[in-house]
């Protein structure tokens, strides 16, 4: 499904990405893990197509077609979604247009008609009780005044609406207490499909207490330095990330 | 960025929607201003004498006075003598059905997407649709003549309604208000007239489409709402203008005069020919709108989404004078290309427990300049009174300006004046969201700028919502680079 060849990217002129190479197939759960500042959260932007960042060398190819060519709302009509590590506001804009919009924007791409607004409300409903989001919330402004728990509620909510085929979910776990960690795994567990991917990527190890990896891999200086089954999140979490740093001689 | 760049640049390059000429058979009177032409007008008109001593006055005052320098505004010299102060469209008199109507006019109303037959099915809205100076159809009147309701041309209004007219024109902007306004009251050609009589409430909005299309000339729209005690009347004006490589002056004035415990409301939209991407060409529109609380507990509102005009100088004013009165302003003034907008409103407070709002929503793109000026006034003896504004300017790219510039004078110890002021950049990780979740550039700058604008779209009348929308997404279609 995803194919990273020798990813290369910067930020403002600095090096993050340093050769990231990287085979996804449908129907795996990948974890990337790393230090602060490995570029975890760049990995996840350059795949969304965030412009902040250039990508200076290496391919992507999505489900046979050149990723990197296209422009980020391509890219999510392609089925790739972000899950925000901060999700903006956009005050004034109703969730339930926005989503609209989203949605029908998705099935033009695709030929698809355009959900009629009783027919989206109908999936709306189904979604939200699946994530257990708030009614209230989606009558309000996109992330407007939203708790932090709230705003990743969202974002698997959106998730849930859009139906991607990989969904990458950058820092998901942070900021939610546990019960709220429970409800969006259990989301996106819900979510998962044979014909579907998914990257978690995280700090910590308890997030992948909820969604089970089948991969696992650690990110440090830009590079993909230790890959394996999920055994290697409980290692990590014994011995922390400086046993990866000395385990490569620093 | 560079698929952003490239879109910018594509449809930055889109043609003014609306630009065409009509060719029709005008009437004109030559050229130039002076004693001789106001009569003409006059007379061409066949106004009752106080018509005649009103131009005359408020010409000969106009001499006197200089254009306006304070505002935020770069304003090309404007030689007022090579102005035509009067046309009007050959085919007269008026039609008794559409079949009579110039089939081109016919056709020009269509492009703009206002075919009078459906409007006058749709949404019972009666139009009083004024082309050049003259008006060339009214509908919908019989049914508002039942309920003794005037809405017709300033013209049949002077003809018919002359004591009407005689006692309110000018009494609340009059001709020596300022020096647009008594360039209006000298050579103004025609207008629309509104009168709600006592108790009635008007049961559909009243609009009124305008369009300058005679090459060269000067529009001086007056536009005169009365609303008697206990009435309501809720009023549109909406514009689209044809392109122009030369610059059209416009300066009309709106009066409105709120009687006891009636209520007015008057929505624009704005869209007006803003020049091309360079800044050539474009209508200076030099607007005088006011608004009189006259009576107890009456309410005044403006409603305004703005996107056109190559200089706009326009503020739509209240002033509270019955006790218990209320005024709103809310306004969306859009400024892109090299657009120049100085905008904002007075809120002059008289009467006692007078209460105004004002919500000021300024959006700047391109290298355009958008400014809000307001002042709000308490008179010593107006006793409680509140104000509260609001101005938030939003800017996209980083070449535009916005300005703010609020003025508050309190004459008493018991009145409340609030003002809230922001400014804020349409933010790049707000449009990657909105891709991320498959919306393009485009439609999300639109989604944005709309969201920030739906508290006052939200007060416009429904269809004028919904028209309103599509201008703030056309009018900004790839402005952020």
């Amino acid at each position: 499904m995803l194919i990273i060849k020798d990813l290369h990217a910067r930020v403002e002129g600095k090096e993050i990405l340093r050769g990231i190479n990287l085979t996804i197939n449908a129907g795996e759960v990948h974890a990337i893990m790393g230090p602060n500042g490995s570029g975890k959260s760049t990995l996840a932007n350059v795949l969304a197509g965030n412009t902040n960042f250039e990508v200076t060398r290496g391919e992507v190819s999505f489900n046979g077609k050149d990723l990197l060519a296209m422009t980020a709302d391509v890219r999510a009509k392609e089925g790739l979604f972000l899950s925000f590590q901060y999700p903006v506001e956009i005050p004034g804009v109703s969730m339930i247009n926005f989503l609209k919009t989203a949605v029908n924007e998705s099935r033009k791409y695709h030929h698809l008609k355009e959900l009629s607004a009783g027919d989206f409300l109908k999936v709306m409903r189904e979604k939200k009780e699946m994530v257990q989001i708030d009614s209230q919330l989606t009558n309000r402004s996109v992330n407007e005044g939203f708790s932090g728990g709230e705003k990743k509620k969202n974002e698997i909510f959106q998730m849930a609406m859009l139906e991607p085929k990989l969904a990458i979910l950058d820092e998901t776990d942070s900021g939610l207490d546990i019960d709220a960690l429970r409800i969006v795994a259990n989301g996106v567990n819900l979510l998962k499909r044979a014909e579907n991917a998914t990257i978690v990527v995280t700090h910590y190890q308890r997030l992948l207490d909820y969604i089970v990896p089948d991969f696992v891999h650690v990110l440090y200086k830009g590079q993909i330095v230790k890959s394996a089954g999920k055994e290697l999140v409980f290692e990590l979490e014994e011995k922390g990330y400086d046993w990866i740093k000395k385990e490569l001689g620093e | 960025m560079d698929n952003q760049n490239t879109l910018l640049n594509e449809v930055a390059g889109r043609d003014y929607r609306f630009g065409f000429v009509t060719e029709i058979e005008t009437d004109f009177i030559p050229k130039g201003l002076n004693e001789e032409v106001v009569r003409i007008i006059s007379a061409k008109k066949e106004e009752p004498d106080f018509m005649l001593e009103f131009r005359l006055k408020a010409y000969r005052k106009w001499l006197t006075m200089k254009m306006p320098d304070w505002a935020q505004l770069k304003i090309p010299e404007i030689d007022y003598q090579e102005i035509i102060y009067y046309a009007a469209p050959r085919q007269q008199p008026k039609y008794e059905s559409l079949d009579e109507v110039d089939p081109e006019l016919l056709s020009t109303f269509a492009k703009l997407g206002i075919p009078l037959e459906e409007q006058k099915m749709l949404a019972g809205v009666a139009v009083d649709a004024v082309m050049d100076s003259v008006s060339v159809k009214t509908t919908f009147k019989e049914n508002l003549a039942e309920l003794g309701i005037i809405f017709c041309s300033f013209s049949e209004a002077v003809k018919h309604h002359p004591d009407l007219v005689q006692k309110y024109l000018g009494m609340v902007v009059p001709p020596n208000d300022n020096f647009f306004a008594a360039l209006n009251c000298a050579v103004f050609s025609d207008g629309s007239f509104v009168y709600i009589p006592k108790g009635v409430r008007c049961p559909m909005e009243l609009s009124t489409y305008f369009r300058i299309n005679a090459k060269n000339t000067g529009q001086f729209e007056r536009t005169l709402i009365i609303a008697d005690n206990d009435s309501y009347v809720s009023y549109l004006e909406g514009c689209t203008a044809p392109m122009r490589d030369e610059n059209q002056l416009h300066a009309a004035v709106v009066e409105i005069i709120a009687l006891d415990r009636a209520e007015v409301k008057y929505s624009t939209v704005q869209n007006w020919y803003p020049g091309n991407k360079e800044g050539i060409g474009g209508i200076y529109n030099f607007v005088t709108k006011r608004g009189l609380c006259k009576g107890a507990s009456s309410k005044i509102c403006w409603n305004q989404v703005e996107t056109g005009s190559a200089i706009t100088w326009k503020y739509p004013s209240c002033i509270l004078a019955g006790d218990n009165s209320v005024a709103e302003f809310n306004s969306v003034a859009l400024t892109n290309n090299y657009q120049q907008a100085d905008t904002g409103t007075k809120m002059i407070h008289l009467g006692k427990n007078t209460k105004s709002t004002i919500v000021s929503k300024g959006i700047s793109a391109g290298h355009s300049s958008n400014s809000y000026r307001g002042l709000v006034r308490v008179a010593a003896k107006a006793e409680n009174a509140r104000n509260y504004s609001q101005c938030d300017s939003l800017l996209l790219g980083d070449h535009c300006g916005a300005h703010t510039f609020p003025y508050i004078e309190v004459g008493n110890q018991n009145s409340v004046v609030e003002h809230e002021a922001t400014t804020s950049k349409i933010g790049e990780d707000q449009i990657f969201y909105c891709n991320q979740r498959g919306i393009s550039t485009q439609d999300a700058i639109g989604m944005i700028v709309n969201g920030y604008a739906r508290e006052v779209i939200n007060k416009l009348p429904m269809e004028f919502a919904v028209e309103a929308q599509k201008l703030l997404q056309i009018s900004l279609e790839g402005s952020v680079g």
